[in-house]
């Protein structure tokens, strides 16, 4: 069993102060083995944090992100899932599924994790999974309106992923569950 | 029986006095001889003679007296030989400690006990403080050790004074606190008064230091002027402010003797009358006041802001501070208002409190003003009307811009992205309900962060700008402005600020950032219905593409940025429409790397059909658009040809392909299967041709696409049937 935290879209601090509360009381070091960020951090100081949550952290780069290194996209294999990740403003429509499932067969992977528009979604695509945790800070979007902080946990297990969506609702973290199995290859 | 009583008095002090010159005489003989063994013997029967319980007070004072007298041949004689031995304060420890002295005294008066003891204090004092002017150097260590050892009894004497039962407020009020602070003025030795002042504080009851608040601090200001007095009235003010705050029902006393006032004008005394006070002293005075009110009143904002006040006067007419103990002080003094009121705009109305930051060095300002923010962001305090940001802004100012010129290059650049991100943090908690106060405060930021210099502007402005697009939003979200009506805060009217915005950030430049803006403010004027508005913005991005973004990195990220909005604008009419796509075709094609101008090129093929209901379809210009990109491909393979001696990765093909897969589905009737049966014969005739360069992302990417189709066959119903014909 292998946790992985998705996140996205922080925006700190052009567009939020700050992840909620109760979402930093929930993401305390030790319990995640991988975090996934698809971008737009926006500062030096919410990388650090991240680190701080673990330190595998894998990076991806939103259109407002300064920092050089962050790759456009980037692919991982975690257990027998292959993982890719990119922000979503290179993929247009912006948020259009049948275009971001284009990225996931060019990335060849299991599990597509992308962002831009804030709007948290998970989709079964053919063999795979598209995911988009949202904006972890609810920030503004031009997309989407009424934006809730949301962000997402992957429970990897053999053949099987869990995908736990934790979305603030009115000052409350709601959480849902969707369940995927990756037929043996 | 009284007569009696005192003339037994006479005879028994008289047998003591007897018994005390009687073994004086064999001391000072033993001593004479240089035995010091006999001459500790006669010592000890000399100080026996003070074990009496017979004697009152005052005549047993008499008694011990005498005896001290004759015992001083013997500490001479100590000094004289240099020799180590019993020393005088040994001694008079013994003489204090003697049994029966204290429990005796519980038989007789009150004021005879006092009386007594006051007596004991004022002999005990002077004899230190004799004692610290004596003495040679040599000895200087020795005599220390002893000078202190007597100093403890001194401070004994104050301690029984407050032990002994029957001083009440009254007796201390009218007897022994004058006569103690008597003492202190008059000896005019700077370490007892310090030492004795102290002892006051500490020993009596906090209730008797309230009641007796001016006699006590009418003393201060008489004290030698090098006496630490700031440590002393500390001390008594912690004291005072831990003693209000044990109870509810002794605050109506602190009112009833103006304490506040008393203190506050004692401060001020003592200042004045140490003029050689350094100013790190009378700041860490005013810091201790502040401490006091605080936490005593800690509803009287006119007492805080009167001690800041007090302390702007102190330092006014001075330099900026440059001692690091005193700019300390004056962080300590700024920031205890911070601590104590959650709500960090309290501080913020304090009229007093910009001068004292004034008086700091811009460094420390610099300090306080992330103090200041930090307590707003620690206490989720909301800043909500456009006053209360000036004077934020006001205090915070050494962050805002550069102040007497100093560079910000000479700043770490860590340290100063760390202090702009701040700032910029800061623009969320500047928030109101109300949409003409909060267009209020977003003009009011903008004065302020406006002449931030070009390395602030790209952190401060961004904030602003989305600050400003909420506040577009929210007025969209309300009900439409009455016509001819004045309504004060209006879209229109923050685009315009906002096009001023992103226009001073293009002068910096950082056109990357103005372009990705001025693409935001384009939409949220789309969401608006304000052609006009989104028309200018977009024209605004498409100059600063033309004109200041250079790198073909930035060209490719800028330009996807400029398809992704321009494809979800549903504003422009035709002939608008038509010059937008016209452009982001045309710069895409003429991208500096080939694999770039394809991609960018059939990422316009959308600008052409939007697939909603009211959404675009024109799929004869989509198709041009996945010809064109296709030839691109078809160049970029040959010039990989020519370059490397192979082809390049088929991948570009496949993307295409998915483009083609893509608007097949979505029915443009213009791409067919036969078009994309050939085009999957041509990447596999590619494949092939490149067998000796095998590309496996590129193979994995056609096989995982050609599996894709296979599974849209295998659907079934209308889809499956569309793709029946496409073999693969």
């Amino acid at each position: 069993m292998v946790l992985v935290l998705a996140l996205g879209d922080l925006h700190i601090p052009h567009r939020a102060l700050d992840l909620p509360a109760k979402f930093k009381s929930m993401l305390v070091p030790g319990k995640i083995q991988h975090i996934i960020c698809t971008g737009n951090l926006c500062s030096k100081e919410v990388h650090d944090y991240l680190k701080t949550v673990c330190p595998d952290l894998h990076v991806t780069r939103g259109e407002y992100d300064e920092e050089p290194r962050y790759p456009e996209n980037k692919t991982l294999t975690i257990g027998q899932f292959k993982l890719g990740v990119c922000h979503g403003h290179q993929v247009i429509p912006w948020g259009d599924l049948d275009s971001l499932a284009m990225l996931q067969r060019q990335l060849d992977v299991d599990i597509l994790v992308t962002g831009h528009t804030h709007q948290f979604t998970a989709y079964k695509h053919e063999a795979g999974v598209v995911i988009n945790p949202g904006s972890a800070t609810g920030a503004f979007s031009s997309i989407t309106y009424d934006v809730n902080p949301s962000f997402v946990l992957m429970d990897i297990d053999g053949l099987r992923v869990v995908v736990y969506v934790y979305e603030l609702i009115d000052g409350e973290v709601k959480v849902d569950k969707i369940d995927f199995k990756k037929t043996a290859a | 029986m009284m007569l009696n009583g005192v003339d037994d008095e006479e005879k028994w002090l008289a047998e003591g006095v007897a018994g005390i010159q009687h073994n004086a005489f064999y001391l000072h003989r033993a001593l004479d001889s240089n035995n010091l063994r006999e001459a500790l013997k006669f010592a000890a029967q000399l100080l026996s003679e003070l074990r009496t319980s017979k004697l009152s007070p005052h005549k047993y004072y008499e008694l011990y007296m005498r005896a001290f007298d004759e015992l001083r041949r013997l500490e001479m004689f100590f000094k004289e030989e240099d020799r180590h031995g019993c020393s005088v304060v040994d001694l008079y420890e013994l003489v204090q400690h003697a049994g029966n002295i204290l429990p005796r005294l519980e038989g007789d008066t009150v004021m005879d006990a006092v009386e007594f003891v006051l007596q004991n204090f004022v002999e005990m004092n002077k004899l230190w403080v004799r004692m610290q002017h004596q003495g040679p150097l040599r000895e200087k260590e020795k005599l220390e050790k002893e000078r202190n050892e007597l100093r403890d009894l001194v401070g004994k004497n104050l301690h029984v004074l407050s032990q002994i039962e029957g001083v009440d407020l009254e007796i201390y009020r009218d007897s022994v606190l004058p006569r103690v602070l008597e003492q202190v003025v008059n000896c005019k030795d700077e370490l007892a008064q310090y030492y004795l002042m102290d002892c006051i504080i500490q020993v009596f009851p906090d209730e008797y230091h309230l009641q007796t608040l001016e006699t006590l601090l009418g003393a201060c200001s008489q004290l030698q002027p090098v006496v630490d007095i700031k440590t002393v009235l500390s001390q008594l003010m912690d004291r005072l402010s831990t003693y209000a705050a044990s109870s509810p029902e002794i605050l109506p006393e602190f009112l009833q003797v103006e304490a506040f006032s008393k203190l506050s004008n004692a401060i001020g005394k003592v200042i004045e009358a140490q003029t050689d006070m350094p100013i790190v002293g009378a700041i860490s005075l005013y810091v201790s006041l502040l401490t006091f009110t605080l936490r005593v009143h800690p509803d009287r904002l006119d007492y805080v802001d009167q001690v800041l006040g007090a302390c702007v006067k102190k330092l006014s007419g001075k330099p900026k501070l440059e001692d690091s103990k005193a700019t300390k002080q004056v962080v300590m003094l700024l920031s205890a208002p911070l601590d104590k009121y959650n709500d960090t705009v309290t501080a913020l109305t304090l009229s007093n409190y910009p001068h004292v930051m004034d008086h700091l060095d811009t460094g420390t300002n610099k300090v306080m003003a992330m103090v200041i923010i930090r307590s707003i962001m620690k206490n989720k305090t909301s800043v909500s009307n456009s006053d209360k940001v000036e004077v934020l802004f006001e205090l915070i100012k050494g962050l805002i811009k550069d102040l007497d010129g100093m560079p910000t290059d000479e700043l770490d650049e860590e340290d100063f992205n760390e202090e702009q991100n701040s700032v910029a943090g800061l623009m969320h908690v500047l928030y109101n309900d109300d949409s003409e106060e909060m267009l209020k405060i977003i003009y009011t930021v903008w004065k302020y962060i406006s002449g931030g210099g070009p390395k602030r502007l790209p952190f401060t402005i961004p904030p602003l700008v989305f600050s400003a697009l909420k506040l577009v939003r929210r007025l969209h979200g309300q009900d439409g402005d009455v016509a001819g009506e004045e309504v004060p805060a209006t879209p229109k009217k923050i685009f315009q600020l906002l096009h001023q915005v992103i226009e001073a950030l293009s002068v910096v430049p950082s056109p990357e950032l103005a372009l990705r803006l001025c693409l935001q403010c384009a939409e949220a004027a789309n969401d608006c219905d304000l052609e006009p508005v989104a028309y200018e913005f977009f024209t605004q991005a498409f100059v600063l593409y033309e004109e200041e973004i250079a790198d073909s990195k930035a060209q490719f990220t800028a330009i996807h940025l400029i398809i992704g909005t321009l494809q979800r604008m549903n504003i422009f009419g035709v002939e608008n429409r038509d010059t937008m796509t016209h452009k982001a075709t045309g710069y895409s094609a003429k991208l500096l790397k080939k694999p770039d101008q394809c991609r960018a090129v059939y990422a316009c093929s959308h600008l052409f059909w939007v697939d909603d209901q009211d959404g675009i379809k024109d799929g004869e210009r989509v198709l041009l658009c996945l010809k064109r990109s296709l030839r691109i491909a078809n160049a970029a393979q040959q010039m990989a040809n020519v370059t490397r001696g192979s082809s390049g990765p088929v991948t570009l093909f496949v993307e295409i392909l998915n483009k083609y897969l893509y608007f097949f589905e979505k029915g443009n009737p213009h791409i067919t299967g036969d078009l994309i049966q050939s085009l999957v014969e041509l990447i596999k005739t590619e494949l092939q041709s490149d067998s000796t360069n095998p590309n496996q992302a590129s193979d994995n990417f056609f096989t995982s696409t050609l599996r894709y189709i296979q599974f849209q066959k295998q659907k079934g119903g209308a889809m499956g049937d569309k793709y029946s014909p496409i073999t693969s």
